[in-house]
């Protein structure tokens, strides 16, 4: 699992409200997750994020189970999200949902080149690179099978 | 020498572990979600787990015909497929399974991140997105990482005006919004036992707040006695010496009213530090203080008084309303002044029933303030019951009296 894209940078505790507000879950339409994903925060963000590596503060993600978060980023195009930490049910919601999230403390200039490898375990940004700590095993496979959907189809 | 998600887990903290799910329940929030990731998942039969919970508290009744839509498909498959079912008005699904649902040492899972809340019990509870909950309609399985234990040390007991919602406001705001991430926290210590199991969901409520998969109390004579009203019968739960990553100690005591400033849970100050606060709605209830106790308690302070702001009541469930009745504490809101919400949520998630206008500031007796989400530009401070009481009856945040 390898990707890459330009950085936009994110600051500290952002939760899954803030990602998409509890107004609009009800609907099955991924789109309307898409076009209001980050507007409590910044409404310019949802132009910005395909082909987009999210680089956050700590804690990215908390606060409500909601998934719709998780989707609604993939389906905006964002390669990957990076956080020095995230709240555990987005990050399974992420794998689950077949968006990788790297755990990892990097410096974040908006608009530079972002590359990752979870599978050889490392991120680059701005000339720097980082390793990273691998995946569970059951964690990359659920990724590289596009999510927890297609991990069971498959095994089915 | 486990702590007791080690013991209900199986393995050591760090390990992966698979685990059949003893119940898994959502909302109808998430229930629709998972819905369809399961149906996406190629499946036409349920897994064998007996305990699939489907219980409506989030947008009930339904708002608007999308909701009433997405509701009507999840309740035509929950009862088709003979799922245990909560309609509208029965209440929020973390106090259903509350009610003599949950018992200690059971693995748990919700599709809500206030799953937690049923740690209370002793047993593993926790939430899970959609998708992990279509994999366990699927499989009856899910895998967990043992999570690392923060010990809770509690000492003495709550007096003046300081309730478990003080308590919890304080351990959130030394743990901060993420000091729990990946931990359980396991409330332990001698001041544990004068905690009503009330208090205890209360406390296991907010331990998300900080980040963590769970909060936890050993099984002990409380529950015990309250499963024993609820027709259970259950064995205590004996603590081993075990190892905490972390300890935090607190003497009950010392706990004074509390409000987390918006729009951070763990930005907390003393009630006095915001006296005068003016306010647009005090809104009683949510999986966090929406009980019986909680109702009742409010009901004592503002009975024979009027309140003096816009003031939304909802009981956690059918059974809090029906002993609200039955005991003329909601005769007593109403003739306050209060309005009753059925049974659910409420306002507490923005959808509906006392949605905050632009600038408008409510105090809450939920678990979370974030910004907006109690309606767009609409400010959360969040209080104990008897600060909301108080707060309530002067328009503006105000400390509640000692009793
Ligand atoms: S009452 Fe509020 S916090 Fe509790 S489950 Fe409902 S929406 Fe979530």
């Amino acid at each position: 699992m390898w990707g890459a894209g330009h950085a936009v940078c994110l600051g500290p505790d952002i939760d899954t409200d803030m990602v998409i507000a509890g107004r609009y879950l009800r609907t099955k339409d991924h789109s309307v997750w898409v076009s209001h994903v980050f507007e409590d925060l910044d409404p310019a963000l949802a132009g910005q994020l395909n082909g987009a590596v999210i680089v956050a503060g700590k804690n990215f993600g908390c606060g409500s189970s909601r998934e719709q978060a998780a989707i609604a980023l993939r389906e905006a195009g964002v390669a990957a999200v990076i956080a020095p930490s995230f709240a555990r049910i987005f990050f399974r919601n992420a794998i689950n949902v077949g968006l990788p999230v790297i755990e990892c403390t990097i410096s974040c200039i908006e608009g530079e080149k972002v590359r990752f490898d979870l599978a050889a375990g490392w991120v680059e940004a701005a000339g720097n690179h980082y390793p990273i700590r691998p995946l569970s095993p059951r964690m990359r496979e659920i990724l590289t099978t596009g999510g927890l959907v297609n991990y069971w189809r498959g095994h089915r | 020498m486990s702590t007791l998600s080690e013991r209900i887990l199986g393995a050591s903290a760090g390990e992966y572990v698979e685990r059949k799910v003893d119940r898994a329940y959502v909302h109808d929030g998430t229930g629709v979600l998972t819905l369809e990731m399961w149906k996406q998942m190629g499946a036409e039969l349920l897994s064998d787990l007996p305990q699939l919970y489907v219980l409506f508290d989030h947008i009930v009744p339904a708002n608007n015909s999308t909701t009433a839509t997405l509701q009507h498909e999840l309740r035509e498959f929950a009862c088709g497929s003979f799922l245990h079912f909560s309609d509208i008005g029965g209440g929020i699904c973390h106090q259903l399974m509350s009610e003599g649902v949950v018992l200690p040492g059971e693995v748990v899972v919700g599709a809500d991140s206030h799953s937690c809340t049923l740690g209370a019990f002793g047993a593993f509870a926790t939430g899970v997105g959609a998708t992990d909950m279509a994999a366990i309609w699927l499989t009856g399985e899910t895998w967990f990482r043992v999570p690392d234990s923060i010990g809770i040390h509690l000492s003495g007991s709550l007096r003046g005006g300081a309730e478990a919602k003080d308590l919890a406001l304080s351990y959130v705001s030394r743990l901060t919004m993420d000091g729990g991430t990946y931990c359980a926290l396991e409330f332990i210590g001698d001041g544990v036992k004068t905690l009503p199991m009330d208090d205890r969901l209360t406390l296991c409520n907010l331990s998300v707040e900080t980040g963590a998969k769970t909060g936890m109390f050993y099984a002990d004579d409380v529950t015990v006695r309250y499963l024993a009203a609820a027709g259970q019968k259950v064995r205590p739960q004996v603590p081993e010496p075990c190892t905490y990553s972390r300890e935090l100690e607190f003497d009950l005591a010392e706990i004074v009213p509390l409000v987390a400033v918006s729009p951070r849970v763990d930005k907390v100050k003393p009630v006095q530090d915001l006296a005068g606060l003016s306010l647009d709605q005090v809104f009683i209830g949510t999986c966090t203080n929406g009980r019986y106790s909680d109702i009742a308690r409010f009901a004592k302070i503002v009975k024979g008084k009027k309140v003096a702001v816009r003031t939304i009541v909802v009981p956690a469930s059918r059974a809090v309303l029906a002993e609200a009745i039955r005991t003329g504490v909601l005769g007593d809101l109403v003739g306050a002044g209060c309005t009753i919400g059925s049974p659910g949520c409420g306002p507490c998630l923005g959808a509906h029933m006392g949605v905050l206008g632009e600038g408008e500031v409510c105090l809450s007796t939920a678990n979370r303030n974030f910004k907006n989400r109690m309606g767009v530009g609409g400010e959360i401070y969040l209080s104990s019951v008897a600060t909301a009481a108080a707060s309530a009856l002067a328009g503006e945040i105000t400390e509640p009296e000692v009793d």
